[in-house]
C-alpha cells in the first residue's frame, strides 16, 4: 500500500515538474504556434537568476533573511525571463510567425548562443544553490515522507496554472490574447493590437520558463546545459496534451509523469525512458493531435 | 541568359574555393610562426616521421590540449584544461623544456567523441604536436586511442577510469580501478557495512566498475542488494530513492556522472536520508562537483580519490596557492585537476631525460620517472604506463572540502587489469585471451 | 519558374563536371587530414540531399535523420570491428560479460551484407515509421517533434544496450576494410574518391527524380497536401516513399562517414547533430538539391575552421549562423544567388528596354512556398 501511495506521489511530483516546464511552452507553442527551442535556455536563465539572488543575499543581507532569497527570486526570474523573451520576440520571433519550423531552427541557434553566454559569464562548471531551510526535510505521514521541496513544486505549479487560467479566461487582456489566437484578422478589425498581444503572450510564456528554472534549482544541477535536459520532455507534454489547451497540458504532464514513474519502478531508468517515449508515439497514432483537440473546419 | 550562367558559375567556383580556403585558413592561423607550413601540408606521407624533427627545429615545442570546452562535458573538463595550462605556464617560467618554451594548442572536443578523434588527428598530423593532454570520459579516450596509436602520438589522460586498457601510446595519470574502487570497497566492507546498493550512470565506466565490484563483494563477503543505472543527464531520482528505501542498504556505491550527481544528492537529502542512515561513496564527485551539488546536501558522505585539496603536502600548498592566484579565490582543485597538472610535469621530465620529444624515446625515458605531485609522490609504471598513486578515502565537510579518513600509506602499483586479485581472474582472463 | 532558372543553370553540364573535377583532383592539393575532413563533409552532403528531398521538396521536416545516419554507420562499424578483432569478441562485449557474438552481429561478418544492410536497414525503419505516422496524418510540427523524440529513444537504447552497441563509447578502433589498412593514406584517398563518385551519382539520380513527374507531385504535397488528396493522389504514400529514400541515403552517408572518421558513437546520432543536419539544408537552400550539398560542406568547414581558431567562441558563430540564415536568408545561399540574378536581370531589362515575355512571366509568378 505504501508503495502504491509513494509511486502515486512520485508520479504526481514528476508530473508537476513537467507541467511547470511545459506551461510556458504550452503558451508559446500551443497558442502562438512558435516552436521555441530556446525555452530550455529561458529555464536556464531562471535558474541562474536564483543563483545570483542567493549570492546577493549571502553577501549583502543579514543571515536570518537568507531564506527569503528563494521567495524573491521567483518573481524576479519571471520578470527577467519575460524580458529576455520580449527581446527575443521583438528581434527575432516576429519575423517567423508564419514559419513555425523555421522558428524552431532560429531559436535553436539562440539557445546555443545563450548557453555559451552563460558559460562565459558563470563559467562552465555547475553552480550550487542552497535550498532555503524551510524546504529541507519533509512531511511525515505514518511511515511515508513527502519532501517539502516536492510539495512546494506541486503547489507552485498549481499557483502558476491558476494564474494563467485566470489571466486568459477572466481578464480582458487575456480575452484579447485568445481572440488573436483564434482569429487574427477578425481581432485586428475589432481594434486589437495584434503586435502588442504577440509580444505580451510570448513574454508570459518565457516568464513561466523562468519560474520553472527557479523551481528546478531545488532538484538538480544548475549549469549552462540545464535546459537541454528538459526541453524534449516539455515538448512531449504539449504534444500529448494537445496544442492550444491548458487542460491538455495538465493531463499530458500528469500522464507522462505517472507512467514514467511506474515504468521506471518496474524496469529501470533507461528502459523506462524508452518505454514512455514509445508509449507517446503509440498514443499519437491513436490521437494524432493530442488529448484535447480544438475542432476546426479550416483546411489548408 | 549566357551572362547569368557565367555569373552563377563564378559564384559557385568562388564558394568551392572559399570552402577549401576555410579548410586551410585555420592551419595558417595556428601555424603563423611557420610560413613553410603550407608546403609541408602536401608532403603527407612524411608527416609522422618528420614530427619530432620539425618541432625541434623551432624554438618552441607544441603541445596539444584537447578537452570539451562546450557541450555537457565542459562542466568538468574546462578546469582540467586550466590546470594543464597552469603547469605549462610554470614550466615555461622556469625555462621551458630542453631550453624551449612550450606552446599549447587548445582544441575543443565539444563533448562529442568523433570530434575528439578528428581534433586529435588534427593536432598530430597538422600541428605536429609533441604530445596531447586531454580527454575526460572513457568514450573520448577510446575515440582518441586509434588515432594516437596510428600516428604514434602521445596522450596523457588525467581521469580515473574503469581499467582494462593499456595502450602503448597513452599515459594514464588518473587512478586505475585498484587505486580507487577496489580499496574503497574493502574499506567500506570493513567500516561501514556489507549491504551494497550500486548506482551508476548508464555507460562503460559504471558498468565495468560494477562488474568488478560485484566479483569483489562476492569474494570478500559483501551482499549486493541491487544495481541500478540511469541515463546520462537523468534528473529525477525519486523512483531510485524509493527503491533504495525499500532495499535498505548500508552503503550506496555511486558511479553517477556529472549533472546526475547533483540531482541525486539533492533529492536524497530531500527524502530525509542523511549520511548517518546510509553511506554514499562516490568515485566521480570531487571538490569541483561538490560546489555544484551544494555542500549542505552531500556533507558526511564519502569519496575515494588520490588527491584532495586538503591533502597535506608542501607541493599541494604551493599548487593550490598558484591555482587560486591564476583562476580566482573561488576556484577549487580536485583529483583530475591535479592529475592533469602533474601529467604535464611527468611528460616534461621524461622529455628532459630523453633529450628529445621523439615519442619512442620519451616513452622509454618515462619508465620509472618520479615526481612529487601535490597529492604525494607519483611514479610511472613502465609496464602499463599508469602511475603509482596513493589511495585516499575522505568525508565531505560542510564547507565543501574533503577530510581524509584513510589512505593507503604508500603509492600503490597500478593494476588496470586487476591481475593481482583472484576474484577478478574471470574478468582479466576474458580480456587476455 | 524559379525552378526553371535553376534547371537552366544546372543543366549546364560544364559546371557540374567542373565541380566534380575539382573534388576528384582534391587529393593532389590537400593534405591527408584535410582530405579526410572534406571526405567527411561530402558524406554529410549525401545525407543533406536526402533530407532536402524530404524537407525542401515534400515539406516534411525530420529532426530524426541522425537515427538513419547512425544505423548505416553502425552497420559498417560492426563489420569493421569484426574484421579488426578477427572473429573474436569485440572488447566491450567481453567487459559486459557476453560469452558469444550476439545474433544481431552475425550477418555483419560479411562486408557485402553489411553494406547492403547499411542502406536497407535504415530505409526499412524509415518506411515503417513513415507508413505509420503519415497514414495517421501526423503532419508538420507534430511529425517534427515526434522524430526528435524518436532520436531520444534510439540514443537511450543504444547507450543502454552496452553489451551489443558499445554504449556511449560507440564502436571504434578498426583495422582493415576489404583487407586494406583502413587508416592508410592510400585507402583513405580511395574512400574519398568513392565518396565523391557516390555523391555525384546520388545527386544526379535525385535530380532526375525531382525533375520528373514525381518531383511535381512532391512539391504539390508540400504546398497543398489536401488539394493533392482531392486530386486523387495519396500524399502519405509519396511522403513514405521519400522518407524511406532519404533514410536509405542517410544510411549510405553514415557508412562513408565511419570509413573516414573511424568511429561511430551515440553522440553522432543524437539531437544536436540531427538538428545541425537540417541547418545544412537550410543554409544551402531548400528544394535546390545543390544547395544542401554546398550547405553541408560550408557549415562543416566553418564549424571546423571556427572551432580550430576560436575554440572558446565557436558556438556563438554556429548559433548566429542559424539565426541569420533562417531569418534573413530563408532560401539559403541559393536564394542569395537567385536574388542577385534577379537584380541583374532587372538591370538588363531596363537597359535594353526590351520586354521579354518569358522573363516578365518568371518574375511575376511568385508562388509563396509553404514549408511548414
Amino acid at each position: 500500500m505504501t508503495q502504491i501511495i509513494l509511486t502515486l506521489f512520485n508520479g504526481l511530483s514528476l508530473g508537476s515538474i513537467l507541467l511547470l516546464i511545459a506551461l510556458g511552452l504550452a503558451i508559446t507553442f500551443g497558442l502562438m504556434n512558435v516552436i521555441n527551442m530556446a525555452h530550455g535556455e529561458l529555464i536556464m536563465i531562471g535558474a541562474y537568476v536564483t543563483y545570483v539572488m542567493q549570492n546577493l543575499f549571502l553577501n549583502y543581507a543579514p543571515q536570518q533573511y537568507f531564506d527569503l532569497y528563494f521567495i524573491l527570486s521567483i518573481p524576479i526570474a519571471l520578470l527577467i525571463a519575460a524580458g529576455v523573451g520580449m527581446i527575443l520576440e521583438f528581434s527575432l520571433i516576429r519575423f517567423l510567425y508564419r514559419r513555425p519550423l523555421d522558428s524552431l531552427l532560429a531559436t535553436w541557434g539562440v539557445g546555443l548562443m545563450l548557453q555559451q553566454l552563460a558559460r562565459s559569464i558563470f563559467g562552465a562548471p555547475n553552480v550550487g544553490v542552497q535550498s532555503p531551510s524551510f524546504l529541507n526535510g519533509g512531511l511525515e505521514v505514518g511511515t511515508l515522507l513527502f519532501p517539502y521541496s516536492r510539495l512546494f513544486i506541486i503547489g507552485l505549479s498549481i499557483v502558476c496554472l491558476v494564474s494563467i487560467y485566470y489571466y486568459f479566461y477572466r481578464t480582458s487582456s487575456g480575452r484579447r490574447v485568445r481572440a488573436v489566437m483564434q482569429n487574427r484578422q477578425m481581432a485586428e478589425c475589432l481594434g486589437v493590437s495584434t503586435r502588442k498581444v504577440d509580444l505580451i503572450t510570448f513574454a508570459i510564456g518565457s516568464g513561466f520558463a523562468g519560474v520553472a528554472g527557479c523551481a528546478l534549482t531545488l532538484l538538480g544541477a544548475i549549469g549552462p546545459t540545464i535546459g537541454t535536459n528538459y526541453i524534449i520532455d516539455a515538448f512531449m507534454v504539449v504534444v500529448v496534451g494537445g496544442v492550444g489547451a491548458l487542460f491538455g497540458a495538465v493531463a499530458g504532464a500528469l500522464g507522462i509523469g505517472f507512467f514514467n514513474t511506474v515504468f521506471e519502478y518496474v524496469t529501470n531508468a533507461s528502459l523506462g525512458k524508452v518505454l514512455i517515449f514509445l508509449l507517446i508515439i503509440a498514443f499519437l497514432q491513436w490521437r494524432p493531435s493530442g488529448l484535447v483537440t480544438s475542432r476546426s473546419r479550416s483546411l489548408d | 541568359m549566357r551572362k547569368k550562367t557565367h555569373y552563377f558559375l563564378l559564384l559557385i567556383v568562388g564558394l568551392v574555393f572559399s570552402m577549401l580556403v576555410a579548410c586551410s585558413a585555420a592551419d595558417n592561423a595556428a601555424n603563423a610562426t611557420d610560413p613553410e607550413e603550407d608546403e609541408t601540408e602536401t608532403e603527407t606521407e612524411e608527416t609522422t616521421e618528420t614530427e619530432e624533427t620539425s618541432s625541434e627545429d623551432e624554438d618552441t615545442i607544441k603541445v596539444g590540449i584537447l578537452h570539451s570546452l562546450s557541450g555537457t562535458m565542459a562542466i568538468s573538463e574546462t578546469s582540467v584544461r586550466d590546470s594543464e595550462l597552469l603547469a605549462i605556464k610554470e614550466i615555461n617560467e622556469n625555462g621551458g623544456v630542453l631550453g624551449k618554451q612550450l606552446e599549447p594548442i587548445i582544441e575543443d572536443g565539444a563533448s562529442d567523441w568523433p570530434t575528439f578523434a578528428e581534433k586529435a588527428k588534427k593536432l598530430l598530423q597538422q600541428d605536429e604536436v609533441a604530445t596531447i593532454f586531454g580527454g575526460w570520459t572513457s568514450a573520448s579516450r577510446k575515440a582518441m586511442l586509434p588515432v594516437v596509436e596510428e600516428n604514434n602520438g602521445l596522450l596523457w589522460y588525467p581521469v580515473q577510469y574503469e581499467g582494462m586498457e593499456a595502450s602503448p601510446n597513452i599515459f594514464y595519470t588518473g587512478a586505475a580501478p585498484n587505486q580507487q574502487i577496489v580499496p574503497a570497497v574493502s574499506w567500506l566492507l570493513e567500516n561501514r557495512g556489507t549491504k551494497f546498493f550500486l548506482l551508476g550512470s548508464d555507460y562503460v565506466f559504471p558498468r565495468t566498475a560494477n562488474a568488478a565490484i560485484k566479483a569483489q563483494l562476492e569474494a570478500e563477503g559483501g551482499e549486493l542488494l541491487a544495481e541500478e543505472y540511469t541515463p546520462l543527464g537523468h534528473t529525477d531520482y525519486n523512483t531510485i530513492i524509493a527503491k533504495i528505501k525499500s532495499e535498505q542498504p548500508e552503503v550506496i556505491f555511486n558511479t553517477l556522472n556529472g549533472d546526475s550527481n547533483v540531482a541525486f544528492f539533492k533529492q536524497l537529502s530531500d527524502a530525509g536520508i542523511t549520511s548517518d542512515d546510509i553511506t554514499v561513496l562516490s568515485v566521480s564527485v570531487a571538490e569541483e562537483e561538490i560546489k555544484g551539488i551544494g555542500a549542505d546536501v552531500i556533507e558526511g558522505h564519502l569519496t575515494s580519490w588520490n588527491y584532495y585539496q586538503t591533502t597535506d603536502t608542501p607541493e599541494n600548498e604551493e599548487f593550490v596557492a598558484n591555482y587560486k592566484a591564476e583562476y580566482g579565490d573561488d576556484a577549487v582543485t580536485a583529483d583530475p585537476i591535479e592529475a592533469g597538472y602533474f601529467g604535464v610535469y611527468l611528460w616534461a621530465k621524461a622529455v628532459e631525460a630523453a633529450g628529445t620529444t621523439d615519442v619512442d624515446a620519451v616513452k622509454e625515458a618515462a619508465k620509472g620517472i618520479e615526481f612529487d605531485a601535490p597529492g604525494g609522490p607519483v611514479k610511472i609504471d613502465g609496464d602499463n604506463q599508469h602511475v603509482y598513486k596513493t589511495v585516499r578515502i575522505g568525508e565531505v565537510r560542510s564547507d565543501g572540502q574533503i577530510d581524509e579518513l584513510w589512505n593507503s600509506g604508500e603509492p600503490l602499483k597500478p593494476d588496470p587489469y586487476l591481475e593481482g586479485y583472484d576474484w577478478a581472474s574471470e574478468l582479466s582472463e576474458a580480456l587476455s585471451q | 519558374m524559379q525552378k526553371a532558372i535553376y534547371q537552366s543553370v544546372f543543366n549546364n553540364k560544364v559546371l557540374f563536371t567542373f565541380i566534380l573535377l575539382i573534388l576528384l583532383l582534391a587529393p593532389l592539393f590537400l593534405s591527408d587530414f584535410r582530405l579526410n575532413l572534406l571526405g567527411k563533409f561530402l558524406a554529410f552532403a549525401i545525407l543533406a540531399i536526402g533530407l532536402d528531398l524530404l524537407w525542401g521538396y515534400t515539406g516534411v521536416l525530420s529532426l530524426g535523420h541522425g537515427i538513419f545516419f547512425g544505423l548505416g554507420a553502425y552497420c559498417m562499424a560492426m563489420y569493421l570491428k569484426l574484421e579488426a578483432t578477427g572473429g573474436k569478441l569485440p572488447d566491450f562485449m567481453t567487459w559486459s560479460g557476453m560469452q558469444e557474438l550476439p545474433l544481431i552481429w552475425l550477418p555483419f561478418q560479411y562486408p557485402i551484407v553489411a553494406i547492403i544492410l547499411g542502406i536497407l536497414l535504415p530505409a526499412a525503419i524509415a518506411f515503417l515509421l513513415g507508413y505509420l505516422t503519415f497514414r495517421n496524418r501526423i503532419n508538420g510540427v507534430y511529425f517534427t517533434i515526434l522524430s526528435q523524440a524518436l532520436v531520444l529513444v534510439v540514443v537511450t537504447l543504444f547507450i543502454g544496450q552496452q553489451n551489443i552497441t558499445g554504449g556511449t563509447s560507440g564502436v571504434t578502433n578498426f583495422e582493415t576494410f576489404f583487407g586494406f589498412h583502413v587508416n592508410s593514406s592510400s585507402t583513405q584517398t580511395v574512400i574519398y574518391l568513392i565518396t565523391v563518385v557516390v555523391l555525384a551519382s546520388v545527386f544526379l539520380g535525385c535530380r532526375k527524380l525531382v525533375k520528373g513527374r514525381l518531383g511535381n507531385v512532391l512539391v504539390g504535397v508540400r504546398d497543398g497536401e489536401n488539394r493533392m488528396r482531392f486530386l486523387g493522389y495519396n500524399p502519405s504514400n509519396y511522403k513514405t516513399f521519400v522518407y524511406t529514400l532519404s533514410g536509405g541515403l542517410a544510411g549510405l552517408a553514415g557508412m562513408l562517414f565511419v570509413l573516414q572518421v573511424g568511429i561511430i558513437s551515440p553522440t553522432m546520432i543524437g539531437i544536436i547533430p540531427s538538428i545541425e543536419m537540417v541547418l545544412w539544408v537550410a543554409l544551402g537552400g531548400r528544394g535546390t538539391l545543390i544547395g544542401p550539398v554546398i550547405g553541408a560542406v560550408f557549415v562543416n568547414a566553418a564549424k571546423t575552421g571556427f572551432s580550430e581558431s576560436y575554440p572558446e567562441y565557436w558556438t556563438y558563430f554556429l548559433g548566429a549562423l542559424f539565426v541569420i540564415v533562417v531569418v534573413f536568408l530563408p532560401k539559403g545561399l541559393m536564394g542569395l544567388v537567385e536574388m542577385i540574378q534577379e537584380r541583374r536581370r532587372k538591370v538588363d531589362v531596363k537597359q535594353s528596354g526590351i520586354k521579354e515575355s518569358n522573363i516578365k512571366e518568371s518574375s511575376s509568378v511568385e508562388v509563396e512556398k509553404n514549408y511548414s
